[in-house]
């Protein structure tokens, strides 16, 4: 038994290092095919327009060894065609500056500025005409005035440029991760797209099977079920030793990858493209696709683990097995499968404001053109927001959501159960933390208001694009820094990334502004809370250890009070390890003295309460 | 200002130190040898067994006493001036006190066996006591087999700390069944099951004859008394019980008995000095208890208590009803009232073991009146409060029964065994009591 667990160990780690080594095997090559195979999503134009280019500058055909190499002469490539297709569109259809200049001395008469449509439609073709008049009507209402030629030209400029890009906009080819990381994942060729099965079995398959082998052995070394935490503070892989540092160094790496740099691990995606075609013919998978898969497998690995450790701990097991239910049917599939019936691919129990993007117009827009079932889902996200989580946190405290059903939660307790005894007891790692999330909540509502009046603006007045800003505030520009920041840096690098440092939660902890908005109602309105039992504490810390939230649960328990805290997602692992029975997760009526009053003496000991209050007078 | 001297950082010290701040004003010093800072005495094993860190066994940060006031001294009192209100300490230095408690807990039991103070021989008690055992038994190369005597709380406890780095462990128990002075015959058995369940040598109805040295001085092997046998071993444990730890009183005019000798107020005959915890020893048992308890929990009430009398509220000790808890490896127990080894004359049994073996509930009750007396409960919580309340109340058994779903403590999910008890007390009472369902309203009177 012990010869398989070890064996397991080396198999996982082999797969591990077999998938990084794919990284760099095969070869990159640019031809017209896997041009066209990138950008099927756009005009043919451009995939027509770009290989032109391409083959002008000698890129077609031409094999590079790495990626890194490879995207060295993208980028001069995507430069060189947008500068084509700009040009080769203002000529076409754009206002060039030679019609500008005619405009602007049609519309200014000695130092005066008189701008209409007529002047528009005297100075230019019927066409260009209705451009500029539908990008710059509003400069000749009549609360509008110029006093100044400057002014006027200034916004001529600014509009017609605008008009420009906009022409041009659905053919050029920004220079970000997505379009590296599309072209790069067609260009790929060699030993892994040839043989994507092989190596699906290689790394991913190897990698389950190994880790399988660990963890259901684990099953006969350890017959008799019961709190095994035995040497965890010896382990080096989960105690902040040498292994920890490697692991951290490989999630940072991974998400930072995955974040921002996905076009360096486009041959991970193309491992999964047979997954992904379970569920679309000849499909090729994202990186989001293979973060998915990822999330996904490592739960379901890790939760069997769980099922193993915590089997006489029925609440552990029905709870695991709720999340792993989440993640599979909700996060996972259903992902997966909606866009087949054209519906949003989203993640239906994904609560505002965990799911900051719910109001972004792209989304908004998503819910709204797919038919009444569509606005249906839109809905559903209001209504489980405001009236699905208040309600059950009211009812059953924020457990029903952060241990029960969240994706983040889900993979904490299963990947990240092994690290809970990381995080930070301290009182000022609980200052810090209120420092933290509720200014995230506050940013979180703020974003949301600015970005859904802007969506308000674009669906509701469509011809009339605004400037994007409310409260002087843009929208796009919002948003992006909360992706950035809050949803990649934090909820991801830090989040996961950090697991074997600041322990399995410091995202949900520090960071998630839903468990803040949550918390807030479970401190102040919840039937929820950790019973303490009487006077059977003996504050031998195993509570406060294994806390992934932080949270001191001894100091309360010792001094027979109950545990009724914003931050407790209620994984119930603090009642496990207690050797003492004193802790349980309880719903009960929701009035102060039985749920959190602090008692004068512990229970067990007979000082008469009314004579000492009777004293003290 | 008063200055309030603690011998003894413990769980009875510092909570008398806690309660006198809350309470007062006065300057308060606390004096141990043992660890800078207050740690939880019942973690020690959790250190040894890795799961935790000896930072994670101090209930308070470090600033905690700075904060509110605590001195913290580390020092050893060798004795006490009564007279002149002083305290010497080992190094000749001495400090005055006004009032003095006296909280210095236990020590290990040691017979007079024969090898009991060689290299590899311990108790495990003090945070002493768990360096030599990492230094003795690291692991189990080093130590390739580990005598443990005595069948205790603690004897267990080390058991399971060499179990947890797969040293093979002899455990000898002097009694016919583990720990049958306490535990009803029925729960000892199944305990002596669970032990061997976990592959512990358990010998019953032996006692240590001797401890053999090697050239070193360290320990060779024991040998068995009642067979002969020796068993060689790297380790002993010594774990037969605790006694009050106060020998540095011997020659003060304070009164000792096997403890510090004190009255209801906690007060020792010398004005001014009190004891508290395991070190005190009452005049007169109070209740059904004995006049030392070793227990966690009556030294903390006592701390409690004491910081009461000493703020200018004079109270006496008045421990509620019984209770207390263990667990024995994956066993977790609890009791709640008397269930005694052995039924007084009075009392009448009802026992219901789980079909696994591993979960029971033993209820004392009055013959006659068929008032409850006590609950011992093995792998199924119960809410102390429901029993203190049943206790207080003076329920009968038939009333505890049926309302047992109230004191049900399980994690959500697990099986309720409440309605196999029932019918089984039903069957053998010839009652027909039935469960009521769990009831908030209920739970929360009290």
């Amino acid at each position: 038994m012990k010869f398989i667990r070890i064996t397991g160990l080396y198999i996982f780690i082999v797969s591990v290092l077999l998938s990084i080594t794919t990284l760099f095997m095969g070869s990159y090559t640019l031809t017209s095919s896997s041009i066209e195979e990138a950008f099927s999503g756009k005009k043919s134009r451009v995939s027509e327009t770009l290989t032109v280019v391409a083959k002008e500058n000698g890129l077609l055909n031409k094999t590079y060894p790495n990626q890194f190499s490879f995207m060295e002469d993208v980028k001069i490539l995507l430069n060189k065609y947008n500068t084509r297709i700009t040009d080769d569109l203002t000529k076409e259809r754009g206002i060039s500056s030679v019609e500008k200049e005619r405009v602007l001395s049609a519309a200014t008469k000695e130092g005066k500025v008189i701008y209409s449509q007529e002047i528009i439609n005297q100075s230019l073709s019927e066409n260009k005409a209705k451009l500029l008049h539908d990008g710059t009507n509003w400069m000749y209402t009549s609360n509008k005035t110029y006093e100044y030629e400057e002014n006027f030209e200034k916004d001529l400029t600014d509009k017609i440029n605008e008009i420009n890009r906009q022409l041009a906009g659905e053919y050029v080819l920004y220079d970000n991760k997505y379009t590296r990381f599309d072209i790069t994942e067609r260009s790929a060729t060699g030993i892994i797209t040839n043989n994507k099965v092989l190596f699906l079995f290689l790394t991913f398959g190897l990698g389950v099977i190994g880790s399988l082998m660990y963890i259901i052995t684990g099953l006969f070394l350890k017959p008799i079920p019961g709190i095994k935490n035995n040497g965890i503070y010896f382990n080096n892989a989960i105690n902040r030793g040498w292994v920890g540092i490697i692991v951290f160094g490989f999630l940072v790496s991974f998400y930072v990858l995955l974040y921002f740099y996905p076009y360096i691990i486009a041959n991970w995606t193309n491992i999964v493209d047979p997954l992904k075609s379970i569920f679309i013919k000849n499909g090729s998978a994202s990186q989001w696709f293979l973060y998915g898969i990822l999330y996904t497998v490592s739960m379901i690995v890790m939760g069997i683990r769980m099922f193993i450790k915590y089997r006489h701990n029925q609440y552990q097991i029905v709870r695991t097995a709720s999340v792993l239910f989440f993640q599979i049917i909700f996060a996972f599939l259903l992902v997966e499968i909606l866009p087949l019936f054209d519906l949003p691919g989203v993640d239906l129990k994904n609560a505002w404001p965990l799911d900051y993007n719910f109001l972004t117009d792209w989304n908004v827009k998503n819910y709204l053109e797919a038919g009444h079932l569509g606005k249906f889902l839109f809905f559903w996200g209001f209504i489980l927001s405001l009236v699905v989580v208040p309600v059950l946190v009211y009812f059953y405290g924020k457990r029903w959501y952060c241990s029960w059903v969240c994706g983040c939660g889900g993979l904490a307790e299963t990947l990240g159960d092994p690290y809970r005894q990381l995080s930070d007891k301290r009182l000022i790692a609980w200052k810090i933390e209120r420092w933290t999330i509720y200014p995230i909540l506050i940013f979180a509502i703020v974003m949301t208001i600015v970005v859904g009046m802007n969506t308000y603006d674009i669906i509701a007045t469509p011809n009339n694009p605004n400037n994007h800003t409310f409260l002087g505030i843009n929208a796009y520009k919002i948003n992006e820094w909360y992706g950035f920041f809050i949803g990649s840096i934090f909820a991801g690098v830090i989040g996961t990334g950090f697991y074997p440092i600041l322990g399995n939660r410091s995202w949900c902890r520090f960071g998630c502004p839903l468990a803040a908005y949550m918390g807030i109602v479970q401190r102040f309105k919840s039937k929820f809370r950790i019973t303490t039992n009487g006077g059977q504490c003996i504050s031998c810390g195993n509570c406060s250890t294994y806390c992934e939230q932080g949270i001191d649960v001894r100091s309360y328990a010792q001094k027979g009070q109950n545990i009724v805290r914003a931050s407790c997602v209620g994984c119930g692992i603090c009642s496990a390890v207690c050797p003492r029975g004193v802790l349980k997760l309880e719903n009960a009526p929701n009035d102060g003295k039985t749920r959190h009053e602090i008692p004068e003496v512990i229970l067990g000991n007979d000082v008469n309460l009314f004579e000492m209050l009777e004293e003290n007078k | 200002m008063e200055h309030i001297v603690i011998i003894g950082n413990g769980i009875s010290g510092v909570t008398a130190a806690r309660h006198i701040r809350k309470l007062s004003d006065k300057r308060i010093t606390i004096i141990s040898a043992e660890t800078e800072y207050f740690f939880s005495r019942t973690a020690l094993m959790y250190i040894y067994m890795g799961h935790m860190k000896f930072v994670h066994t101090q209930p308070y940060e470090n600033w905690f006493w700075k904060k509110n006031r605590i001195e913290l001294k580390k020092a050893y009192v060798t004795q006490v001036n009564e007279t002149s209100k002083e305290l010497v300490f080992d190094t000749g230095e001495t400090m005055k006190y006004d009032k003095l408690i006296i909280a210095t807990g236990s020590k290990p039991n040691k017979f007079g066996w024969p090898g009991q103070d060689l290299e590899g021989v311990m108790g495990m008690y003090h945070k002493q006591d768990l360096e030599s055992l990492e230094k003795y038994a690291p692991n189990n190369k080093v130590c390739k087999r580990a005598v443990i005597v005595g069948g205790g709380l603690i004897g267990i406890e080390l058991a399971e700390m060499l179990q947890s780095r797969n040293i093979p462990v002899t455990f000898l128990v002097r009694e016919q069944s583990f720990w049958n002075g306490v535990l009803p015959a029925e729960e000892s058995e199944m305990i002596n099951r669970h032990i061997r369940e976990h592959h512990i040598d358990l010998r019953l109805g032996v006692n240590l004859q001797e401890i053999n040295a090697d050239e070193y001085g360290k320990v060779k092997s024991i040998i068995i008394k009642e067979t002969g046998e020796e068993i060689e071993c790297n380790i002993v444990g010594l774990t037969a019980g605790v006694s009050p730890n106060i020998d540095f009183l011997k020659g003060s005019n304070i009164e000792l008995g096997r403890g510090v000798k004190v009255n209801r107020m906690l007060e020792t005959n010398v004005k001014d000095i009190y004891a508290i915890g395991d070190c005190a020893e009452q005049h007169e048992a109070i209740g059904e208890r004995r006049p030392i308890e070793a227990v966690w929990y009556t030294g903390r009430m006592m701390g409690e208590t004491l910081a009461q009398t000493i703020c200018g509220n004079p109270k006496e000790y008045t421990p509620g009803h019984w209770f207390n808890s263990a667990k024995f490896l994956d066993i977790e127990y609890q009791t709640y009232g008397w269930v005694w080894a052995k039924p007084k004359e009075n009392e009448a049994r009802f026992y219901w073991e789980h079909k696994d073996g591993k979960k029971c509930i033993h209820v004392s009750f009055d013959k006659n009146s068929r008032e409850f007396i006590g609950i011992n409960t093995f792998g199924i919580r119960l809410r102390h409060h429901s029993f203190n309340t049943w206790l207080n109340e003076k329920r009968s058994v038939d009333y505890v029964l049926e309302h047992l779903a109230d004191a049900n403590f399980d994690p959500e999910f697990y099986k309720q065994h409440e309605k196999e008890i029932i019918t089984k007390f039903n069957t053998e009472q010839q009652t027909q009591i039935t469960l009521k369902k769990r009831n908030w309203k209920r739970i929360f009177s009290y």
